[in-house]
């Protein structure tokens, strides 16, 4: 009886976290008429492609095609992530392997800055962007979100550069190994797998920031996805079919990515869960 | 997370009997700074930035560029938001919400993380896989999908309140008919459904991070509480609370933080920076500098007035971080 109702419990959460996401994809894949009909239906009867196809051959904006703007966050979104990658491992190297002086210092504040409102720095970075003359232009947004991401990035990776043990880097130094060939053929492929987890957060934060790529990117050839999707969606209410596509496309890759780093983090919850 | 305090106390001490060759002092510097140039221009400066524009009058983007003069202004644009009614309208709007938000997120993600720790092995898997997803949907998608629901026409809630019988429709809203109802017309319902919205976004976090603090007390506690008698009541807030307390903490200053300054649900939900009456700090601010016409002086001291907001509830934050660091 417990059981039955914790079930029952269980399955309402799962239905209330799960359901748009569902709903989302349902919707894509419904023909017009469905999706307007009186009384909706739980699962597409007639499955169609035609929104895909309607949103990837159209142009959404005459001359540019959801194409152009996906390559655009995609550009954005992995430039960001080498640059945030590289910077934060040289960071992480020096706080996990090294003992200096303003090591604390610096922890300290990569946890504050990571708590600064970027809502309220929009305003002096178009400053910045715009006497630097880089408004309009995809680097502002790569520098932007280089900047968002690096604090986090530096923290988690920290963890990652001291699980690997240090004996190891000794051994190859004292086989003849420099510090540099240490650092690339030691350190570097160690820490990878740490380093990927490290850049799909990098890729999420990039890849989802509506803010200021709407307020940095005026040209609408220049436009990321989720700003060509709140311009052309909010002012067309009625496509539902074609924006829940094109909301499919832009989220499956995040959902896919988000998944990979967290499958640790649900293999634990499950191994707590097993004695219930 | 374990070396911060462990550190401080050995760091000198390891380093002031052999003098180290001073290019190996300078690498770790060396390699810092990269990040700490990345940090400096574009976190601190910017946050300086922000807080010297709020006193003065920029009102044209051209002073932006450099070519016009920037006229200081001293405290006018703070004494001009803050005389201003408006204002109060939007902190109220901003310190309900987030109190509301807090509080919902709290209460669910704990009861959906206590429910994970007791629910059988493939049940929490599946359930578990399905509250991630909740997590991992972008907060655009995940807007954009709430407001197909709540859509006037073809909505799923416009055509479940058209499925109830017209006279309990009629008696409990005094309407039968709610096709074309606008569910984002009033600011009360407007702020209900961005709750909706944002609980729903955020109770995985809370959820995941209740289970693993869960999995940390010890299962005898609990067991033997309720062999002598315990209700599931009793037993949270006697024993699971008081274990969690720092974890309890941490999450809530984390969801204060984060619900102060919602924004991207409340753009796409409202469709722009239109609906006034719905303004909190966050849209209000960016409103102000980027809706024509432009008002970059007055929108940083409302940047300004919020960072200050957040930076209180962070200084309580970090020392929660640093005492648990000091307990681990």
């Amino acid at each position: 009886m417990k059981k039955v109702a914790l079930n029952g419990a269980g399955l309402l959460v799962a239905l209330f976290a799960a359901f748009p996401v569902y709903w989302m994809v349902a919707t894509s894949l419904k023909p017009h008429r469905e999706i307007f009909s009186a009384t909706p239906r739980p699962v597409p009867a007639h499955p169609t492609l035609e929104h895909y196809r309607e949103i990837l051959t159209g142009n959404l904006i005459p001359g540019v095609t959801f194409g152009d703007f996906f390559l655009n966050s995609v550009l954005v979104a992995v430039s960001t992530v080498v640059l945030s990658g590289l910077v934060a491992l040289l960071a992480a190297t020096a706080v996990a392997r090294f003992r200096f002086r303003l090591r604390t210092t610096f922890l300290i504040m990569l946890l504050v800055v990571q708590m600064i409102p970027l809502e309220a720095l929009v305003i002096p970075l178009f400053l910045m962007i715009q006497r630097l003359g880089l408004y309009n232009t995809l680097p502002s947004l790569i520098l932007t979100y280089l900047g968002f991401s690096l604090p986090f990035a530096v923290w988690m990776l920290r963890g990652f550069v001291a699980a690997v043990p240090k004996e190891l880097e000794e051994a190859a130094a004292i086989d003849g190994a420099s510090r540099s060939q240490t650092f690339r053929k030691v350190l570097f492929p160690l820490v990878a797998p740490g380093l990927v987890a490290t850049s799909i957060f990098s890729f999420i934060t990039a890849w989802n920031e509506l803010i200021f790529a709407l307020t940095f990117v005026n040209d609408q050839s220049r436009y990321t996805l989720p700003v060509a999707m709140t311009f052309f969606f909010g002012r067309d209410d009625t496509a539902w079919g074609s924006v829940m596509a094109a909301s499919t496309l832009f989220t499956l890759p995040v959902i896919v990515f988000f998944l990979l780093v967290q499958r640790r983090m649900v293999s634990g919850l499950v191994a707590g869960a097993v004695k219930g | 997370m374990s070396t911060l305090t462990e550190d401080t106390g050995t760091a000198a001490a390891r380093e002031t009997p052999v003098r180290r060759r001073s290019r190996a002092d300078r690498l770790p510097y060396l390699l810092l700074l990269p990040c700490l140039v990345v940090i400096g221009v574009l976190l601190l400066w910017p946050l300086g930035q922000v807080v010297a524009m709020s006193f003065f009058k920029l009102d044209n983007v051209r002073q932006l560029r450099g070519d016009r003069g920037w006229p200081f202004v001293g405290w006018a644009n703070y004494t001009q938001i803050l005389g201003d009614p408006f204002f109060r309208t939007v902190l109220r709007n901003t310190v309900l919400f987030a109190a509301a938000n807090v509080l919902l997120t709290m209460v669910l993600g704990t009861l959906v993380g206590l429910l994970l720790h007791r629910l059988g092995r493939r049940m929490a898997t599946f359930v578990a896989s399905c509250v991630m997803l909740a997590w991992a949907t972008p907060a655009l998608t995940g807007t954009i999908v709430w407001k197909w629901i709540f859509d006037d026409t073809s909505g799923l809630v416009t055509w479940a309140f058209n499925a109830l019988p017209d006279g309990l429709s009629q008696a409990l809203f005094g309407r039968t008919d709610w096709s074309g109802y606008g569910w984002f017309n009033s600011p009360l319902l407007f702020f209900a459904i961005l709750t909706l919205v944002v609980v729903w976004h955020s109770f995985p976090f809370i959820a995941v991070s209740v289970l693993a603090g869960l999995k940390s007390v010890p299962s005898e506690l609990p067991e033997a509480a309720r062999v002598d008698g315990a209700g599931p009541w009793q037993v949270f807030w006697k024993i699971t609370f008081p274990v969690l307390r720092p974890v309890f903490g941490i999450l809530v200053v984390l969801s204060t933080i984060w619900d102060f300054k919602v924004f991207t649900q409340q753009f796409v939900l409202a469709g722009g920076t239109q609906d006034r009456p719905t303004y909190m700090l966050a849209i209000y601010s960016y409103a102000e500098a980027f809706s024509p016409p432009p008002k970059y002086g007055v929108g940083s001291a409302v940047a300004v007035i919020l960072t200050l907001i957040l930076l209180l509830v962070t200084g309580l934050y970090v020392r929660m971080v640093l005492r648990q660091e000091d307990e681990s």
